[in-house]
């Protein structure tokens, strides 16, 4: 297959993760949709380095994914102290920053 | 043959997305999520790039999905709140405003995706349009673990090095902001009791166990 097919998945994959961050509200299924953002963006970065054939987009997907990884980390954190906190695990609820 | 493969990934690919934005249970988009991901270790290796999908199935599928999954499971029915239970419905999961934010959503997801095909199709690279570049199978061509390797200690050594560091500043800050707070543990009947470490240790000296809350005064 041609690289523009990949990209056309790249570009629905980025779309459809888009759509979730902007209209779910549990702030679990928001971070889900965030690496599916991650993912489109990542399927491109490769299918380019396959344009290229050189290993500087598969490294800068390795590193992306290291960073969504401390992004879930960070995230999953935030949750459970949500949780803790006995507040409302819903992002339109959670309108203050105030502790 | 690898178009026949491309396809069957690709709708694994999307059919896993949508599923990660429709399903109402956390739980099951966190499924729909590992779907997705393997499908698209498939489409990594059709790209020649094995070291990348081994990642992909190894860390996001594996070590990743696996955080996902125990903290839907300990959050448990509580993902929908009050608010989403008064306005139970096929779509609930979108909110009370459902309708206004669902179409204005699927109006701005569509606009980006229609934005995105023109910028990268429309580029009038010519190589978009091919297969790639030349590619010639062996232990250390393009792809393989000892290539990306050799990259990432030489070329990107740097990159390699801030990656590692921001990974334990993130895993010590989800320790500190995971862990117990005062006055909150009253779910919990261990917490006032003494335990051999809490006389052999004293307290208040930054270990790990105080970093998770469970020897907190």
């Amino acid at each position: 297959m041609s690289i523009a097919w990949y990209l056309s998945v790249s570009a629905i994959v980025f779309a459809l993760g888009a759509v979730g961050v902007m209209t779910r509200r549990n702030p679990l299924v928001v971070l889900l949709c965030l690496e599916l953002m991650l993912n489109g963006g990542n399927l491109a970065l490769i299918a380019f380095a396959r344009m290229w054939g050189n290993g500087d987009g598969q490294i800068l997907a390795v590193i992306v994914m290291t960073v969504a990884a401390c992004e879930v980390c960070i995230g999953l954190g935030m949750i459970v102290a949500i949780y803790r906190r006995r507040l409302p695990i819903d992002v339109d609820e959670l309108r203050e920053l105030q502790g | 043959m690898s178009s026949v493969i491309f396809f069957i990934a690709a709708t694994g690919v999307i059919t896993g997305a949508i599923g990660v934005v429709l399903l109402r249970n956390p739980f099951y988009a966190v499924l729909a999520l590992v779907v997705h991901l393997i499908s698209l270790a498939v489409l990594f290796l059709l790209l020649r790039s094995e070291f990348v999908a081994a990642v992909q199935v190894v860390v996001y599928a594996g070590a990743v999905m696996v955080l996902y999954v125990s903290v839907a499971a300990y959050i448990g029915d509580d993902g929908e709140t009050i608010g989403a239970r008064l306005h139970a419905g096929p779509f609930a999961a979108f909110g009370p405003s459902g309708n206004a934010l669902r179409l204005g959503g699927a109006l701005l997801g569509g606009a980006l995706l229609v934005e995105l095909l023109i910028a990268l199709l429309g580029t009038g690279l010519k190589a978009v349009d091919s297969f790639g570049a030349p590619y010639a199978p062996g232990p250390k061509t393009y792809g393989t673990p000892a290539y990306i390797g050799n990259l990432l200690l030489t070329r990107f050594l740097l990159v390699f090095e801030v990656a590692s560091f921001l990974l334990l500043v993130a895993a010590v800050g989800g320790v500190v902001l995971a862990r117990r707070r005062g006055g909150l543990g009253e779910d919990d009947p261990d917490e006032g009791r003494l335990t051999p470490v809490d006389v052999l240790m004293p307290r208040s000296t930054g270990t790990m166990a105080e970093g998770v809350g469970s020897r907190m005064p």
